[in-house]
């Protein structure tokens, strides 16, 4: 059995679970986050008027409640859910509740990649397609509707199809100014959009090992932009040092079997960029070299946590940029790492923009949303027509590196191209 | 279980954002939802849906968020299934368990001869879809038992855990 295969069967009291197999499964965590909670609660409503009263959640101890995509809340409707969502959180004694202006809050995946939330071997699920970020750490990490949650919430159990498990062998280490961005860009475009639908998509191999896990969450991230149910590695000594005991994590078979394999060689990859309107139409970055932006976005789940600034800093530093730049970091977390490690005043001294952790504009919510015909670079995951704005905007996806290039030049850049 | 509506017919790779555009999330009545379905796709959409209509899509259908908000904007506006080459998992999931709207898989055939605005009928016993505009009948995939036991039912919160399996 492959890891996936195993983590449902342990989760599912079987000794063996195949591809193709429904099991019921025990859900080891629970995430809600504004959107999703909201609607968990409309579930529950409903529930009620046909006689069932939700006294309790299963276990309210692995609930996980965020605010992330409409903090601070921009109008009254954003307020009003994150009432909500509190009121959910008081009547039934959640703990882990994080909420803006009360220290760590920020965007989901990497808030349970920060505090340690979800363990490896464990199941997961969230109300966000993204919650397959969590599976870098080698959980089974799902991303699933209100009404799904509402029902692990209640029973802490749910239906699973186990999904086939396509492997990816990564081999070597990425050239500077490469990112793992580059090669989740390069692996969508080789499989497509819906190349991935239903399955899991497992990453391996020593490639796999050099990433910082920061890397690694930014290629199980982008796993659910080819369909995956979920994205998942194995966990090696790095994770092993970042939970520092106490997990039991697990490891698919040797003999286990994958719909797919495929292989690539991270030397070999160049920076790429995503054009308008979907995450698997990368080519090269040179390819689109000289495509003029009006606006470039560092920030999101894929492209704002801590080790994407850095790589953002280190081409922004000592220049300025032509064209504006937002860079939003992920968490309160990630933000005050920045702080104190100089990168805000680098970002400032470039003249970017840096905001409060949201999810923002990413889904085109608020703050830095695109106008009609406006073109801008994001180290966000899609660019489906009006997903950071008008429907009439464009969005082009590349790595931190990237857009920090982009925005130094006012057009798409191969970040090696500002070198010295 | 027979279902009549008319054919409103879309591409491939419908995500949630062209389905429901992400700044109605913060909306939680689904009336007012269904207000802006397939906005993002086709914003004339909301005038020519009638109840009990279907989507007739490519490959994909529903790729994307896992916004619940777009299985419920389409059952609001009247949209009663979408009949695709093929769905992405989240949305797929979703419309059954929320018992929002019945996702069904139809083959090149079907997608390529039924044509926007032709009135169809869809027989589940039968596995079978007609274009009664074109008289053309064509086979539509076999719904997953547990899929259609959860559609027959209303919806997930109609079974316990243990009556799942
Ligand atoms: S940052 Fe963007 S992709 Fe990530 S959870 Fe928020 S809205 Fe979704």
């Amino acid at each position: 059995m492959t890891v996936s295969e195993k983590i449902l069967a342990r989760a599912s009291g079987r000794d063996r679970v195949s591809p193709g197999d429904v099991v019921l499964a025990r859900v080891d965590k629970v995430m809600v986050h504004d959107v999703g909670g909201p609607g968990v609660v409309e579930v529950f409503k409903e529930l009620e008027q046909k006689g069932l009263k939700v006294e309790r959640l299963f276990d309210p101890d692995r609930v996980i409640a965020i605010e992330d995509h409409f903090v601070p809340p921009p109008d009254q409707k954003s307020a009003q859910n994150l009432k909500v969502l509190e009121g959910f959180v008081r009547r039934f004694g959640i703990n882990k509740y994080y909420r803006y202006g009360l220290g760590q809050y920020g965007v989901c995946h990497v808030i349970t990649y920060e505090e340690r939330l979800v363990l490896p071997g464990e199941v997961y699920v969230g109300t966000d397609s993204h919650t397959t970020t969590t599976g870098a750490l080698g959980s089974f990490a799902v991303g699933m509707g209100h009404t799904d949650v509402a029902y692990v919430l209640m029973y802490g159990r749910i239906w699973f199809r186990v999904p086939e498990t396509m492997l990816f062998r990564l081999e070597g280490t990425l050239r500077d100014r490469v990112m793992a961005k580059d090669v989740i860009l390069k692996i969508l475009k080789d499989i497509g959009a819906d190349g991935a639908t239903y399955k899991a998509m497992q990453f391996s191999g020593d490639g796999v090992r050099s990433m910082p896990i920061e890397e690694r969450l930014t290629l199980t991230n982008m796993s659910v932009e080819a369909g995956a149910k979920n994205g998942i590695i194995e966990p090696d000594e790095k994770i092993l040092d970042y939970f520092g005991g106490g997990i039991s994590p697990v490891y698919g078979d040797e003999d286990a079997s994958y719909s797919e394999t495929y292989s690539y060689d991270l030397q070999s990859v160049e920076p790429m960029v995503a054009k308008p309107y979907s995450p698997a139409n990368g080519v090269e970055a040179r390819e689109l070299e000289g495509t003029p932006i009006d606006k470039a976005y560092i920030g999101s789940c894929t492209g704002g946590k801590y080790y994407d600034l850095v790589k953002a800093a280190e081409v922004l530093k000592g220049r300025r940029v032509k064209v504006r730049l937002e860079v939003i970091p992920a968490t309160q977390g990630v933000y005050r790492k920045a702080l104190d490690s100089g990168l805000l005043k680098i970002f400032l001294d470039a003249g970017a923009m840096v905001g409060p952790p949201t999810c923002g504009a990413c889904l085109g919510g608020h703050m830095g949303v695109l106008a009609e015909g406006e073109v801008a670079i994001s180290s966000t995951n899609r660019n489906f027509p009006g997903r950071m704005g008008h429907r009439g905007s464009k969005v082009y996806l590349a790595s931190p590196a990237t857009v920090a290039a982009s925005a130094v030049t006012g057009y798409i850049t191969d970040p090696r191209d500002l070198k010295a | 279980m027979k279902l009549r509506g008319f054919a409103h017919k879309f591409g491939d790779n419908i995500d949630t954002d062209e389905i429901i555009p992400g700044p109605y999330l913060k909306e939680q009545d689904p009336r007012k939802l269904a207000e802006h379905a397939m906005e993002g796709a086709d914003p004339e959409f909301v005038k020519k849906v009638r109840p009990g209509d279907f989507i007739v899509a490519g490959r994909n259908f529903g790729c994307g968020s896992s916004r619940e908000h777009a299985p419920l904007a389409l059952r609001y506006s009247g949209v009663k299934a979408v009949l695709a080459l093929s769905f992405a998992r989240i949305f797929y999931r979703n419309s059954v368990d929320g018992g929002h709207l019945l996702p069904v898989e139809i083959g090149i055939d079907a997608y390529e001869g039924i044509g926007d605005g032709d009135e169809l009928e869809l027989d589940l016993d039968e596995g079978l879809v007609k274009d009664l505009t074109t008289g053309k009948g064509y086979r539509v995939k076999p719904i997953p038992e547990l899929v259609r036991r959860i559609i027959e039912a209303g919806g997930l919160f109609s079974l316990k855990p243990e009556e799942l399996l």
